[in-house]
């Protein structure tokens, strides 16, 4: 799994419940170091063994832990770059929405070796939708469902989201949005860069 | 098509275009570029008045203007921010003025701060918010690999220093010293090699136990380096055997006097958790000046007869290495 992945989990879990369970999970899952880089590529299966031993220092079911590693990845100021970069998919949370068919492709622009599995929306009305999360690794459905909640927060819009499970091999969420102008939401310039 | 349907065509496709009459007077501008001087009609005034032609620079007046259909034009503006602009024109039919088509080129970063632009101020075409992004993204993506490199670079340092240590005394170890006369010889400087041997040092590892002997070793080296200039080499290259490297240094008496501070403070007894640990050292010294084309190996070769020769004398003694002396031997 990218070093980028593995270091936004290390970012979630030390700015959420410290460096000590952080520290205990390295430990029990054996990895045999305590940083990530963010830039390096490790073994998909120490990723998970990490998950596994995060999951149970924290008593938590691991798609909950994801779906608020994904909040994080959104609403947290040690990520703002990343905030912005969701941003850039446009100027409305339906335009974001659509523009999650491009994300993996946008993500591969960036850093050529970080690959993100497929997205499709699917617009079943002109207010709800569906996005089918094609398989490539597992949980990646559940932090999207952070991330959507996060950035409908963002953009001041109301959607009620629900992780209706696997179908065929393919994770879908299905997303109703009550209003888009529901809230002011937070702002976004496109000139005013994150450091 | 009259003037007014052209507009608006205009304004869906390109919202930074400006509709020029045939003196070059502007009769209409698109809805971003009129943002740029949210204060002040951009309607009504002349383009040339508003923007100056960087290139191609003949042009300056309305009719050569005209004139400059389909060729790459850039212009600035004439006040500030004098954001530069890229722009293209195209003459309308029967001489009815013109329409010119402005985006930003690369100060397109700039320009995103200076007049707060957002997504809809560019046409739906426009690359622009896929260009900030990607600066962005890739801004993001350099720095993360940069603090990677960073801290590679100072493993590597790191790494690189232990590799040339010693570790026990923190002396040079003998791939340094290899290295450092390698380049001494290959750079042909004058320099001073002495090969200095503890005496007696394995009757006190034995007699006091190896936490003694490393006690002794740490004395020896600390006691060289006082002994030493900064840029001489100290290197420990075997148990208990150092090489001392004098950069720039040939004269004996020097050397003689160098030597023989070191042999008696090596000689005074060190102390180890209230023992005594007495060691002494003998020592012998090569001059790259003694030979026409000295080697690594020579040199070597040379500090080694001589502290063999001064071992012989018996203890405690220093030697040079004399050229007809060892050819007699």
């Amino acid at each position: 799994m990218h070093g980028l992945i593995n270091r936004a989990i290390q970012s979630f879990v030390c700015a959420t419940y410290g460096q000590d369970c952080w520290r205990r999970a390295t430990e029990a899952a054996g990895l045999g170091f305590v940083e990530f880089e963010a830039m390096l590529v490790y073994d998909r299966e120490k990723s998970y063994r990490l998950l596994d031993a995060l999951c149970t220092d924290l008593k938590r079911p691991r798609d909950e832990f994801l779906e608020d590693l994904g909040t994080y990845l959104v609403s947290h100021p040690n990520m703002e770059g990343l905030r912005r970069l969701l941003r850039f998919g446009g100027d409305t949370y339906v335009e974001f929405l659509h523009s999650l068919d491009d994300l993996s492709d946008r993500v591969r622009l960036a850093v050529s070796d970080l690959e993100l599995p497929a997205l499709e929306l699917v617009e079943c009305s002109p207010n709800e939708f569906e996005l089918r999360c094609f398989p490539g690794m597992e949980g990646y459905s559940s932090v999207l469902v952070g991330i959507l909640r996060a950035m409908a927060d963002d953009y001041g819009a109301l959607v009620f989201l629900s992780h209706l499970g696997n179908r065929d091999g393919i994770d879908v969420i299905s997303m109703t949005l009550v209003e888009s102008a529901f809230a002011e939401g937070r702002r976004f310039e496109l000139g005013a860069r994150s450091s | 098509m009259d003037g007014d349907k052209l507009g608006d065509l205009l304004e869906t496709l390109c919202p930074m275009f400006a509709l020029l009459d045939a003196n070059g007077c502007i009769r209409r501008v698109g809805p971003t570029l009129q943002k740029l001087r949210p204060h002040r009609s951009m309607a009504g005034q002349g383009f040339l008045n508003l923007f100056e032609l960087v290139r191609p620079k003949t042009v300056t007046t309305v009719p050569e203007l005209m004139a400059a259909a389909g060729a790459k034009l850039s212009l600035k503006f004439r006040d500030e921010p004098k954001t530069a602009l890229k722009g293209l024109i195209a003459p309308l039919p029967d001489n009815q003025g013109a329409v010119v088509n402005l985006s930003f080129g690369i100060s397109i970063l700039e320009a995103v701060t200076d007049y707060a632009l957002t997504s809809a101020d560019f046409s739906g075409t426009d690359l622009a918010i896929e260009l900030l992004y990607l600066v962005e993204a890739k801004s993001a993506a350099m720095e993360a690999s940069r603090s990677l490199n960073l801290r590679l670079q100072g493993a590597m340092l790191a790494a690189e220093e232990q590799a040339y240590t010693d570790t026990l005394t923190g002396l040079r170890n003998r791939r340094a010293m290899d290295h450092i006369l390698e380049h001494l010889v290959s750079s042909k400087a004058a320099f001073a090699l002495m090969h200095l041997d503890l005496d007696f040092f394995k009757a006190v590892n034995d007699k006091l136990g190896h936490a003694a002997g490393d006690h002794v070793l740490r004395e020896a080296a600390r006691i060289m380096l006082e002994e030493t200039r900064s840029d001489d080499t100290v290197a420990r290259i075997g148990g208990d055997e150092f090489v001392l490297i004098f950069k720039g240094l040939l004269d004996k008496s020097i050397l003689a006097k160098i030597a023989d501070r070191l042999i008696s403070r090596l000689k005074q007894p060190m102390e180890f958790e209230g023992q005594p640990c007495v060691i002494s050292a003998s020592a012998g010294t090569a001059l790259s000046s003694q030979f026409s084309a000295p080697t690594p190996t020579d040199i070597l070769h040379a500090a080694d007869l001589a502290l063999y020769a001064a071992k012989r004398s018996g203890r405690s003694l220093h030697r040079f290495y004399c050229e007809q002396a060892q050819a007699g031997s």
